[in-house]
């Protein structure tokens, strides 16, 4: 547990990257700790590749974090975690969710998705990338569109983050709607006891 | 009390309610929309007046006559929306204000979602109006507040201009005890009257308060010195951050002069800052508006080492500044070596091929569904097809491709216009939202009937300002706060401007809506068709569709007609079949158009 860590998150627009930026960043402020984020808003929300970027303890600086600089790599999705890896320092920590999002560039041809060796690509980095399937543990959770609440679950059980999983998750139920404050709460549970 | 974590827009908001807020208006765009969406949303528990306005024109003007009676007042709006308000605010400079007026507009270097890179600094020298440039949202906060006093005490505009790093980043806000201000009124004066000989008179009073500014300036809180060894570093907004962590990431201590008032100037300190350095290197975002400040300086006092900046070629004018960028200038000037670090990469094979992932139309979106009736119903027709501002300009991308222009707010109207007089014998289709259409489309549309240009206008009427984030406008009948306001029905006022052909379709029955296009193209004169279906994201979908696989052939028409991102195939191989994914919001274009009728609701 490190006082100051650097979180880049990737996903595409629509996945949640924004609310869970700010979860842990309320969370570190709440512990005490200086928290600062960025994020993608506006046009590229519309299923587009989006980051968010979030620094704990770092005082005087902006909110983007340096290229090679980040301690961890969030990635809600495979090609995003791919495109956003220049950030990750070489001994950082990739969490990268399995499930990919196929733009319909994809679907209609005129892009590749060559999703295998995306994985390969991930898992031969001098970074430590563990797998976890978000988007089956949220469908199970009740809504495919609690991958962001699996994604903080597993990371927060990690013992990465300078705050405890119990104190995230009070963030990120408080910041939700009370209607799927349920459904989020068991992906939430369920990404934490993924990686045991 | 922990912090809480603000954008730094919902920081300006707060910031002007610490300042006594007595009246806002705005109209929405990226990066500046959740100020006026904050100050909504909190307008119940303190006590101010709070609008969307029909465009910046609008907003500053209402802005302006609140000001006049002695209000506090906040006018919001993003880069490009002061050029419509640039009108109002170049008299307002001669003008003056009382109670005061922070004009906040915000920058977005990159550009992430904007049509120009215009830097609203240049704006303020050339309007002769005092700038506060804000490196944060802690900044953003306090910087709102002394703009408030800075407009007060001098009676004139004060610019805030965040850009997108400081609007759309988020830090942990401590709040202060609000401030409260009762206006005084509106006093009777031949000086709210601008004339010829008052203009001259003010124009003398703005240029004496120029000096005043620039020496008050020299000395605030915002313009100071981090003193450091022989290398100087000019800088300001959020360029600063960026300055400090590379100057961290190298182990350097370069003095820093932080900017926070780029117009006008502090001379005095820059000039202070001169004698201690024996060369500069300037860093700011877009233009070179504190290089060329600090050239003039060197230059009256004769400062002979370097200056480095935009103008030696060093830095670029456009896009985004990072802190890897800034890094390797220092490292460079400083002749270091930019530390090859040991990267993730290093030793890999080659990266494969990622993905394309352009924004597009959601599934579900209604603006597909129109552009797909306009688009078969001019199939062959070498149509034109002219768009606006919002979401449908990404009805510009394959395989819809019906957007062939797009500049700025109102423009596809009028662009159309001028297009049919040179070319009589095409088709020319001018598709404009409804926010837009109330922003700046209705004086296009008395144009093109006053003049008779022949162009067919559809109206996307979506009942939201979907893409800065579903703010209400003069057609949903809702006001920025939440209650309830008068509806104007974009219909009826297309009437009133003498539009003698106006027929309203949901663009989700394809056939009705391609009906009601193939009249319009046969009438004589402008036309208007409103497409009117709700903005997907504004709804719950109640029922999603699915592909019938024993009837489907996977002809892939569907795919091909619409790209609708809510269609997949389980992997990127070509034989996996099509399927709709759990992401279909229930639309129901894809089944109207399936030769075989395999694309059923579930």
């Amino acid at each position: 547990m490190a006082d100051k860590l650097d979180i880049l998150i990737a996903g595409v627009g629509g996945q949640g990257t924004v609310l869970a930026s700010r979860v842990l960043a309320q969370a570190a402020l709440n512990n005490g700790l200086l928290a600062r984020t960025a994020e993608t808003i506006g046009m590229a929300q519309r299923e587009g590749s989006v980051q968010s970027h979030v620094r704990i303890g770092m005082p005087d600086f902006g909110p983007l974090i340096p290229e090679y600089g980040a301690d961890v790599l969030l990635g809600f999705e495979p090609a995003e975690a791919q495109r956003a890896c220049r950030l990750i320092k070489p001994s950082g920590f990739g969490l990268v969710n399995i499930h990919p999002v196929r733009p319909v560039t994809v679907t209609l041809g005129t892009s590749p998705y060559p999703l295998e060796e995306i994985q390969q690509y991930l898992c031969a980095l001098p970074v430590k990338i563990l797998f976890i399937n978000a988007f089956e543990l949220a469908t199970v959770a009740g809504n495919f569109r609690t991958i962001n609440s699996v994604m903080l679950g597993a990371l927060s059980s990690t013992g990465l983050l300078p705050v405890k999983a119990a104190d995230i998750k009070d963030v990120l139920l408080e910041m939700l709607p009370e209607r799927v404050r349920g459904v989020n709460d068991r992906a939430f549970e369920l990404g934490k006891e993924a990686l045991r | 009390m922990s912090m809480k974590l603000l954008m730094g827009n919902e920081a300006i908001a707060r910031g002007a309610i610490e300042a006594g807020l007595n009246f806002a208006a705005a109209y929405p765009g990226t990066p500046s929309s959740e100020i006026i969406g904050t100050l909504a949303e909190w307008a119940e528990e303190f006590e101010y007046y709070v609008e969307w306005s029909v465009n910046e024109k609008v907003a500053l003007e209402v802005a302006a006559g609140a000001a006049y009676a002695g209000a506090y007042s906040l006018v919001a709006m993003k880069q490009v929306g002061l050029n419509v308000a640039s009108d109002p605010l170049m008299s307002l400079a001669y003008i003056g204000i009382k109670g005061a007026l922070v004009v906040v507009v915000a920058d977005d270097p990159g550009p992430h979602s904007s049509q120009t890179e215009q830097d609203t600094r240049t704006f303020a020298k050339f309007a002769k109006l005092p700038v506060f440039d804000p490196s944060s949202p802690e900044e953003a906060l306090m910087m709102t507040k002394d703009a408030f006093e800075l407009s007060h005490r001098y009676g004139i505009p004060v610019f805030l201009r965040p850009t997108t790093r400081v609007c759309h980043a988020t830090a942990g806000i401590r709040f202060s005890a609000v401030e409260k201000n009762q206006p005084e009124g509106f006093v009777k004066d031949s000086k709210w009257v601008i004339f010829p000989r008052l203009s001259y008179v003010r124009h003398q009073w703005l240029e004496e308060q120029q000096l005043k500014l620039s020496r008050e300036f020299d000395s605030n809180r915002w313009n100071y010195i981090q003193s450091g060894k022989k290398i100087g570093i000019l800088a300001g907004g959020v360029s600063v951050l960026y300055v400090r962590e590379a100057a961290a990431i190298l182990g350097i201590q370069p003095a820093i002069l932080k900017i926070g008032n780029p117009y006008p100037l502090p001379t005095g300190k820059i000039s202070e800052f001169l004698d201690q350095v024996e060369e500069v290197v300037v860093v700011e975002e877009l233009d070179p508006v504190l290089e060329e400040g600090l050239i003039a300086v060197a230059g009256q006092k004769g400062f002979t080492g370097k200056i480095h900046g935009k103008i030696s070629g060093l830095l670029p004018r456009a896009g985004e500044y990072s802190i890897a960028l800034i890094k390797k200038v220092l490292a460079n000037i400083l002749g270091m070596p930019d530390s090859e670090e040991i990267t993730p990469e290093s030793g890999n094979e080659k990266a494969p091929d990622l993905p394309v992932r352009p924004p597009v139309l959601c599934a579900g979106c209604s603006h597909r569904a129109s552009f797909y009736a306009v688009k078969r119903a001019t199939k062959n027709a070498n149509a034109i097809y002219t768009g606006d501002i919002g979401c449908y300009t990404l009805g510009n991308a394959p395989p819809l491709s019906m957007v062939d222009t797009c500049l700025c707010m109102g423009a596809g109207v009028t662009i159309a216009q001028g297009l049919k007089r040179v070319e009589p014998d095409r088709p020319i289709f001018a598709f404009i939202g409804d926010s837009t259409f109330f922003h700046t489309g209705i004086p296009g549309i008395i144009n093109a009937v006053y003049n008779n240009h022949p162009v067919k206008i559809v109206i996307l009427d979506n009942s939201t300002t979907a893409m800065t984030g579903h703010q209400p406008h003069p057609g949903t009948g809702k006001k920025a706060a939440g209650t309830a306001g008068e509806i104007i029905d974009p219909v009826q006022v297309v009437k009133a401007c003498g539009v003698k052909f106006v027929e309203t379709t949901n663009p989700l029955d394809l056939k009705s809506a391609e009906a009601v296009i193939r009249r319009a193209m046969e009438f004589q004169g402008p036309a208007a068709i409103v497409m009117r279906a709700p903005c997907a994201n504004t709804f719950k979908p109640v029922r999603r569709f699915r592909i019938d696989r024993e009837i489907c052939s996977d002809c892939g028409r569907c795919l091909r007609e619409l790209g609708c991102p809510a269609f997949y195939r389980e992997d990127s191989g070509v034989k996996a079949a099509l399927q709709i994914g759990p992401a279909c919001h229930g639309c129901g274009l894809c089944s109207q158009i399936c030769p075989l009728g395999a694309i059923k609701a579930e």
